[in-house]
């Protein structure tokens, strides 16, 4: 026997390698982002500051290596908020009348699906760090194997966390509403403000006063701080600016992440359970 | 309630807002039996099955499933029942053995159980050839086949069926029934709708005639049609209204009723003696007789006495 949720992720998952265009698009996307924009913009920020030496006792990173965390973190962000697009076909004209019509409960399937969500960011994930070094992107210096080792867990388990917050986001609006083109526009205004009123691409502190209390609550500003901390570490300099991360802080953003990944997961399933489909 | 009977509904309504759909509907089916909702489209079949598999929620009345009560035990009614549905409903990108798989794995069957009951109903609906071939590559009726097994996997108790040959061409029709026939020879209960009279005809143990939301008759295809009588006549004159009257105390006829232009004539005894007699009738007044014909009863017929009307598309 087989939990329904594992189900619905073996047939995601079987969808996601027997589609090569999916596969090879997925994989392409966050590299076009880190060679197209992040090279074009880290080009720019190194020729507008110059470089900038380092206070001493700090690790000094160029802006490429400052982006490509908040790469990650745009990548998954755009890749999970259409990942709920499947199911409006599903809901439109594919199984989801099967599924709500068979005694699995409706939780498995956001379960299911979610688990299938973090899998396909993380394999985004590792290609943009490996693409990223290959780049000269310099991740993880001056640590040994443990300490990357480390690293790579606590990356893996932010995104895990915002990739199924985000997912649950969109297949709420997936429930919502029946077009595509209601869908594309709502999950399109919606990434707008977690985009750039955030930490991705630039520090926080550049931004309006409005904005950056905007940012101190946006998810995706704890995404970045988390997946800097683990890549970059925890008191380094860049563009000019000094970070410092502490590990409560860092902690903090993460229970903020899994709070909201609940949050969401608790308005989807109530989609999932109030809609009505014949 | 009896044993024997899978489903049990009583009083059930149905309204969508202001619009009444379903009105006060009850009837049972038992183990073993095969029965048609038949009527026009928008009669309200499509939300009557609709209620009962769960997809839309419970209004009016009571309705019990394989012993489980609808409003209560929703659950435990989904995992009694099989259903095809009115529209494809495969994802066309899985094969014919992942989409069975799925279904089997959706309703928690055990490992074994699944893959047995796989190459049971592959070979009971001979799609065991296609078995890898992706859904998106299947004909049509295929399709309906692969659909037919999969509301077989977990063996229900009872297995709906929402218009199961809408849009398929008549040799695909022919064989789909087939395979329904076999099902429920197999045992297996059926609860079934469509617009179709031949098929309500061939394949069910009883029908109900349903229209603007009520059942009008139920009865066994055979009581359905001697109702009216041995024969019909359909005959149209130049004038109708005048003729009927004579037709009506002919011996043997049984009933007379206008339809189409025409005079639908009823006969209990063998058409063919009392054909003369209505012809004769006609001249004596003086009345030409346009066109006569004379047939067995059709469900075409029987649904056109009890509706007064043609089945509408």
């Amino acid at each position: 026997m087989v939990f329904g949720f594992i189900a619905v992720f073996k047939r995601d998952i079987r969808r996601y390698v027997r589609f090569k265009d999916q596969l090879f698009t997925s994989m392409l996307h966050p590299i076009l982002w880190l060679a197209l924009f992040g090279l074009g913009m880290a080009g720019n920020f190194e020729r507008i500051l110059g470089g900038g030496s380092a206070p001493a006792g700090m690790i000094s990173y160029d802006y490429l290596t400052f982006m490509c965390p908040g790469m990650i973190a745009a990548t998954i962000l755009f890749a999970n908020l259409y990942g709920g697009f499947s199911v409006l076909f599903d809901k439109n004209w594919g199984i989801l009348r099967e599924i709500m019509a068979s005694p699995m409960p409706r939780r498995d399937l956001i379960i299911g699906i979610s688990l299938s969500s973090v899998t396909k960011s993380l394999i985004q994930t590792f290609i943009i760090i490996v693409f990223g070094i290959v780049l000269g992107v310099t991740f993880f210096s001056g640590e040994n194997v443990i300490g990357i080792l480390i690293s790579l867990i606590g990356i893996v388990l932010f995104v895990a966390v915002f990739s199924a917050a985000v997912l649950c986001v969109s297949l709420y609006v997936a429930f919502k509403t029946s077009s595509p083109e209601g869908y594309q526009g709502v999950t399109t205004v919606l990434s707008m403000p977690v985009f750039f009123a955030s930490n991705a691409l630039y520090p926080s502190a550049g931004l309006p006063p409005v904005l950056q209390e905007v940012a101190l609550i946006n998810p995706l500003t704890h995404l970045s701080n988390g997946l800097r901390y683990f890549s970059m570490g925890d008191h380094f300099s860049a563009l000019g600016l000094e970070f410092l991360f502490s590990s409560t802080e860092i902690l903090i953003s993460f229970i903020y992440l899994l709070g909201f990944a609940l949050v969401t997961f608790y308005f989807a399933l109530r989609a999932v359970e109030q809609s009505v489909i014949t | 309630m009896s044993n024997s009977v899978i489903l049990d509904v009583s009083n059930f309504s149905y309204a969508y807002g202001d619009v009444q759909a379903v009105k006060d509907v009850s009837f049972t089916v038992k183990k073993g039996e095969f029965l048609s909702f038949l009527g026009p489209n928008g009669a309200g079949k499509t939300t009557v099955i609709n209620t009962l598999i769960t997809l839309l929620p419970m209004q009016e009345g009571t309705v019990t499933i394989a012993g489980h009560d609808l409003r209560t035990d929703q659950v435990k009614v989904r995992g009694s029942i099989g259903i095809v549905f009115q529209q494809i409903t495969l994802d066309k990108d899985m094969t014919v053995f992942e989409t069975l798989d799925f279904h089997g794995d959706i309703y928690q069957m055990n490992r074994e159980d699944k893959l047995n009951r796989i190459s049971e109903l592959l070979a009971l609906v001979e799609l065991e050839e296609k078995k890898d071939v992706l859904v998106n590559n299947l004909s049509g009726g295929m399709k309906r086949r692969l659909e037919i097994a999969r509301g077989l996997m977990t063996r229900p108790q009872i297995l709906f069926l929402d218009e199961p040959t809408i849009g398929l061409d008549p040799q695909t029709r022919q064989k789909t029934w087939e395979y329904l026939r076999m099902v429920n020879q197999e045992g297996t209960t059926i609860f079934m709708t469509t617009h179709y009279m031949d098929e309500a005809d061939i394949l069910s143990d009883s029908i109900a005639l349903i229209d603007h939301g009520t059942i009008i008759k139920r009865g066994t295809p055979d009581e359905l049609k001697s109702d009216l009588g041995k024969d019909i006549i359909y005959l149209e004159t130049s004038d109708n209204n005048a003729v009927s009257d004579k037709i009506r105390e002919i011996p043997g006829i049984t009933g007379i009723q206008p339809c189409d232009g025409k005079l639908l004539i009823f006969s209990g005894n063998d058409g063919a003696q009392v054909l003369p007699g209505i012809i004769r009738a006609a001249d004596e007044q003086g009345i030409m007789v346009r066109s006569v014909s004379l047939k067995k009863p059709t469900m075409d017929d029987v649904f056109m006495h009890y509706t007064g009307t043609e089945i509408r598309d």
